[in-house]
């Protein structure tokens, strides 16, 4: 078995690497396509070779579905890893992997997998495989198609070591390595602003784990050890309270910028925006998760006592963020953006039920982190596939009328929203539940009152997120497909909740788009997909094809299981989580 | 006994998957038209035959608790109170699939059938067929009726979740997935900007008062251990009094919510905007009567909180007086029953408050009855008319030869006149109120009097908007449009053509009558005949002075004999301007602030950052003057100044 856990890092690494040896050149489509002069693809110019191809036996025809193959490798991995994994013993590493790396440092190569980083695991094979399987079809602007497949397969390498790492420093190196090929993504195959995104991001975030990096020394410099394991069986035996502190403030600063935690999310909207939407996905998907498991499986058992003195401040950030994420959301006026911000309410709850250092708490987080992976991933999907038949995802240009113009497309999204509004029997109601339950009982040392006050705060924040998401929905899929747009469209009534469309300044809207008068844009001829399928009507962009349907289906699957059988996640993680916590 | 109880829940969720997934078939073309006629029927029979085997299994599990079938007593002791239906029908019927580990108090998916659950799925399970049945006629040829009656079928098996449910959590599971469909079905004629901001509003409104009851189940469930229904309310003697207000006082959001109680009852007017059968479905018969379904399930709890019970009278008080004065202004003729609807309800939450979940559950099983039967004869009504507003009805008595004497029966019941249902369990419910002002009952004295009060001149208003409506829709001269439209505008239902509805939707109506007019037997024997000779003349008053007013102008609206308060009444007493004023308007200005500064404030300390390190290498940059002596002489400075610090230091 620990052939696999390798596997699963071996097998997209030894995939882009293949990618690199076999140059060949790029079609020519590709390379044309490439806008010019952009200091950020001049930068991937030097580090990618533009005569980039892959071997002789994948450059035929179809060359995107290498992708495919590969990440399709690694999720049955995955899978195998998940099917004899013993969940029983979910609690402790399994399948462990531990070699000298650098003799000298010792630092040592140490994998394996418990209940906390399994479901984590295949969460992030399932979304690049997804990602790739909906590339085959959705090539993005920017062509270079085999440096974007390199680019993803480095970045699944990053994600599945940075949940695999039992080693503090082999896990910052590989939540390092994640992020230069999402900044490649970013600033290749982005939207209009994406330069500007992209660098937001790398600074941004490599700032958060230079700090980061800086506490895991401190950790490394009382302790003598990097092994997780070790660590965490501790409980942080041998740190003083103030070092634990310390340690905590500079650990907690560095993950709290990918989580992310307010005030430290604003590269998030930027880059989201920007990314495509693969890159859209995995970064909410994966890559936001990675800050929290962070928290999950090194900040809290690690460091105890930091964590204790320091929770109170981090549940309070975690519920302005939730607040302050869905406000946001409700002037947003575009939808990616607002999917974004939606994040930041989101991995609210998330960071809440970690603030409670309770069991009860600490499954929230967990099961929040994989319930907003899948639901958020989906969103994306959905909101990419708004984008690209309308050719904008501005909420006044997208009118209304969904549901009549591309019925199942607008049925899509509504399910998307109305999981991420956390209704049960849908994957998003557990985590935000449990976050609240977790607030209602703290663990022992923790202020109750001040506890309680973030859980109200919290339900309100609930009500705030179903606000925003229905009146997206309203504006976006309800009315008559033909109806003005924008903001005539909803006139004030003595009921507005919709009163915000009228009057509301645009925010950050491109400086081009802001002068045009608003118009529908669906009512023209953007038909998209395959030119040689015609759209049902003409004039009418194409609904959900077969293809993605089928490459959505899992998520929307895992999304309705685990909203109807909470217990498929809970068990794996209850047990792990209590031998974190449940010692102390 | 146990897996009939789990069919009778999952027959209609299978229904509404299949339904949902099952009736078109993918990619065939354009977005469905209206003619999509095997997709109609398929989905007609996809959802009446699973409801039909739902209700006859409700009735089979209800009839054999009756028999006494069930393992008698259960785990829990009820307190005072209940132990009408623990008499009548003894015994649980209940069964657990599994224990799901959350860290903290665990949840227990399972299921709890007894005497008060059989009784309420019953009532579900006919309605939601009868709806079914009738949405066949009222939705013909309506291009989305497949996943309409697949969301009822979804609604259904929510609320009979939420009437099973054996465990709190799971009983709030289902609590929010009717709240979904409910956003859903009264949104159904999305294309009315009107109807989705009405189902915006209904899902935003129960949401709030939704937060506030899990915050109540968290507080009883780990006072309890538990969240399991049993374990909660035998553990009710040992929790504090503090822990048990607290806990029913946040339940209350919930069942204000969901029942549509002052002050979170805004939704409800609103939700009309939905196809007349989802009215009387959720928002007269059952989604509705859930919260009133909750605090008697935890009666014990809120017989323990007596403050509680304090401000459950005030609300009920206030409610039912507001809302039967609302009715009493309101033209349009759903809007007159969802208010009638609200002030019903306050009636049977008065009488929880007043000690008699009794007299509650009775009334709500009688109003559940004949409010779906008066909805569906207005549906009927407004199917041929083709126009909510009773100013465009009149005389439809001589046309409309069944629907007629059907809702004379609903208004009877409403009203409370002998022998309609609504004659006994109205009677019941002023008997316990009575009873509590009178006697020592749980509340305090002012309370109790204040519900008394408003109780009766309700009664007064009750008479006079159901004479109203009844003689502005059924007498009178006629003032239908006969405008012949070409196509039904979506929400209007269809064109007036002076004829009876569909036999589809009159049967409904037709065995819907029959328990609406004689459900209240089941009461006789404990009739208080003083306090019901005294609600009889005190409705017969309010009946006879709009009856006095309408035989002076037929023409005229005879809600004139309001005065001064009919504009205020027609507007809900402003309500709704004042939330707007209070709640929406800050929140909007907030996120637009929020919105704003987070692009200016919090995104701008972080590129004024980068703008600060970019000008401080600006100045280093200074430094790097390219001159090779200036590099030289730093150099062997620095050499000069290490050499003497070793010197000195060394």
């Amino acid at each position: 078995m620990i052939a696999v856990v390798i596997g699963l890092l071996a097998v997209p690494l030894a995939g882009a690497a293949l990618l690199l040896l076999f140059t060949r050149a790029e079609p020519a489509s590709g390379a044309a396509s490439e806008p010019a002069s952009e200091s950020a693809s001049g930068a991937v110019e030097a580090y990618v070779p533009p005569r980039l191809a892959g071997p002789g036996w994948i450059a035929g025809p179809s060359p995107h579905w290498y992708g495919v193959a590969v990440s399709g490798i690694t999720l049955a991995l995955a899978l195998v890893l998940a099917a004899s994994f013993d969940y029983g013993r979910a609690g402790v590493a399994q399948f462990e992997v531990d070699r000298p790396w650098i003799p000298g440092l010792d630092l040592r190569f140490h994998l394996g997998v418990d209940g906390i980083s399994l479901p984590l695991v295949v969460l992030t094979a399932l979304l690049t495989f997804l990602c790739f399987v909906h590339l085959v079809r959705h090539r993005p602007d920017g062509g270079r198609f085999r440096a974007l497949a390199f680019t993803l397969l480095v970045l699944e390498v990053g994600m599945i070591g940075t949940f695999l790492a039992l080693d503090l420093l082999l896990f910052f190196v590989s939540f390092e390595i994640v992020l230069i090929p999402m900044y490649f993504v970013i600033a290749v195959w982005g939207g209009k602003d994406r330069a500007a995104a992209a660098v937001k991001f790398i600074l941004y975030t490599l700032l958060g784990s230079a700090v980061l990096l800086l506490g895991l020394l401190v950790i490394w410099a009382h302790t003598g050890t990097l092994d997780m394991v070790a660590l965490a069986r501790a409980h942080g035996a041998g740190m003083p309270r103030t070092v634990q502190i310390v340690a905590f403030l500079a650990v907690a600063g560095g993950l709290a910028v990918k989580a992310p935690m307010w005030p430290l999310h604003t590269w998030l909207p930027a880059a989201h925006t920007e990314a495509p939407t693969v890159g859209s996905v995995l970064l909410a998907g994966v890559l936001l998760k990675m800050g929290t498991y962070g928290f999950a499986r090194i900040a809290i058992p690690v460091l105890p006592e930091g964590a204790a003195a320091v929770a109170p401040w981090l549940g309070a950030f975690a519920v302005v963020g939730i607040v302050y994420g869905s406000l946001a959301c409700l002037a947003q006026r575009d939808l990616k953006r607002m999917i974004a911000y939606s994040s930041v309410g989101h991995m609210g709850f998330v960071l809440l039920g970690l603030a409670t250092l309770t069991p009860v708490g600490m499954n929230a987080a967990l099961f929040g982190n994989i319930a907003h992976g899948l639901i958020t991933g989906l969103l994306f999907f959905v909101a990419g596939a708004v984008k690209e038949r309308y050719g904008t995802a501005e909420l006044s240009r997208l009118g209304g009328g969904m549901l009549t113009r591309l019925p199942y497309l607008g049925s899509l999204l509504t399910f998307a929203c109305v999981a991420s509004l956390g209704l049960p029997g849908l994957a998003g109601f557990w985590g935000e539940m449990l976050a609240l339950l977790g607030a209602f009982d703290p663990a022992p040392g923790l202020p109750r009152p001040l506890f309680l006050v973030f859980m109200a705060i919290g339900g309100a924040g609930t009500v705030l997120t179903a606000a925003y998401f229905l009146l997206m929905l309203s504006r976006v899929t309800h009315g008559r497909a033909d109806e003005p747009i924008g903001d005539a469209g909803l006139p004030e009534e003595p009921l507005a909740e919709t009163a915000e469309a009228a009057g509301a300044p645009r925010v950050r809207t491109p400086l081009a788009v802001a002068e045009e008068p608003v118009e529908p844009v669906a009512t023209v001829a953007t038909v998209a997909g395959p030119p040689d399928v015609p759209g049902p009507r003409l004039g009418w962009p194409r609904d959900v094809t077969p293809y993605e349907l089928a490459a959505w289906s899992p998520l929307i699957v895992l999304t309705v299981a685990l909203g109807l059988w909470p217990k498929l996640l809970l068990a794996v993680t209850d047990p792990a989580v209590q031998a974190f916590l449940g010692a102390r | 006994m146990i897996g009939v109880a789990s069919a009778v829940v999952l027959l209609p969720f299978l229904a509404a998957a299949a339904g949902l997934l099952g009736t078109r078939r993918l990619w065939r073309g354009a977005p469905p038209g209206p003619a999509d006629r095997p997709a109609y029927r398929r989905a007609a029979w996809i959802a009446i035959v699973p409801a039909s085997a739902s209700a006859v299994l409700a009735v089979w599990l209800l009839a054999y608790l009756w028999q006494g079938g069930a393992a008698p007593g259960g785990t829990a002791s009820y307190g005072d109170g209940a132990a009408f239906w623990n008499g009548a029908l003894p015994g649980t019927v209940q069964g657990t699939l599994s224990v799901i580990g959350t860290g903290s108090v665990p949840v227990t998916a399972g299921l709890r059938v007894d005497g008060l659950a059989a009784i309420i799925a019953v009532l579900v399970t006919v309605v939601s067929l009868a709806v079914q049945v009738y949405s066949v006629g009222y939705m013909r040829d309506e291009p989305r009726y497949p996943s309409f009656s697949a969301f009822i079928s979804l609604f259904t098996s929510a609320m009979l979740l939420v009437v099973y449910a054996g465990d709190l959590l799971v009983l709030y599971a289902g609590w929010e997935v009717m709240g979904l469909c409910s956003y859903l079905l009264i949104g159904h004629w999305w294309e009315d900007r009107a109807n989705s901001r009405a189902a915006v509003k209904a899902f935003l409104v129960t949401r709030v008062g939704d937060v506030g009851f899990l915050f109540g189940i968290f507080t009883l469930g780990l006072a309890a251990g538990s969240f399991r229904v049993d374990d909660v309310i035998a553990k009710v003697p040992a929790m504090p009094t503090g822990t048990l207000v607290a806990g029913t006082m946040l339940l209350l959001f919930g069942v204000a919510g969901k029942s549509a109680q002052v002050p979170l009852h805004t939704w409800l007017p609103d939700a009309m905007a939905g196809p007349t059968p989802i009215s009387a479905l959720i928002h007269a018969a059952t989604m509705v009567a859930a919260g009133i379904f909750v605090v008697a399930r935890l009666y014990p709890a809120f017989l323990g909180a007596r403050p509680t019970l304090d401000l459950l009278a005030v609300m009920a008080a206030l409610g039912m007086l507001g809302a039967a004065l609302a009715a009493l202004a309101q033209d349009d003729l759903k809007r007159v029953l969802a208010y009638s609807t609200i002030s019903q309800l306050a009636y049977m939450a008065g009488s929880l408050a007043a000690g008699s979940d009794q007299a509650a559950i009775f009334h709500l099983v009688t109003h559940g009855a004949f409010k779906a039967l008066l909805f569906l004869c207005a549906g009927l009504v407004i199917h041929s008319v083709g126009s909510n507003l009773m100013s465009e009805m009149g005389g439809l008595r001589r046309s409309m030869t069944i629907t007629f004497p059907a809702m004379t029966i609903g208004f009877a019941a409403l009203m409370g006149l002998p022998p309609a249902s609504g004659f006994f369990s109205k009677d019941a419910v002023l008997a316990a109120v009575e009873h509590a002002a009178a006697e020592n009952g749980p509340l305090t004295d002012a309370a109790a009097w204040l519900l008394y009060g408003c109780a009766l001149l309700t009664v007064a208003v009750t008479g006079a908007y159901a004479t109203r409506a009844w003689l502005r829709t059924f007498f009178g001269a006629s003032r239908v449009h006969h405008v012949a439209l070409p196509e039904p505008e979506p929400g209007v239902a269809h064109v007036w053509d002076g004829r009876e509805a569909p036999v589809s939707m009159l049967w409904p109506v037709g065995v819907l009558a029959v328990p609406a007019l004689l459900l209240g037997f089941a009461g006789v024997g404990a009739v208080d005949w003083s306090s019901a000779a005294v609600s009889l003349v005190v409705a017969l008053l309010g009946a006879g002075v709009v009856y006095a007013a309408w035989r002076a102008d037929p023409v005229a609206d005879p809600s004139r004999v309001l005065g001064a308060l009919r504009v205020p009444a027609e507007r809900a007493f402003y309500v709704d301007a004042v939330y707007q004023r209070v709640f929406v308007v800050p929140v909007l200005w907030l996120a637009r602030l929020v919105a704003r500064g987070d692009d200016s404030v919090v995104d701008g300390a972080v590129r004024g950052s980068g703008g600060v390190a970019v000008r401080v290498s600006g100045l280093l940059r200074r430094l790097q003057t390219g001159n090779a002596q200036l590099y030289l002489t730093g150099v062997l400075a620095g050499v000069l100044i290490v050499a003497v610090g070793a010197v000195v230091l060394g």
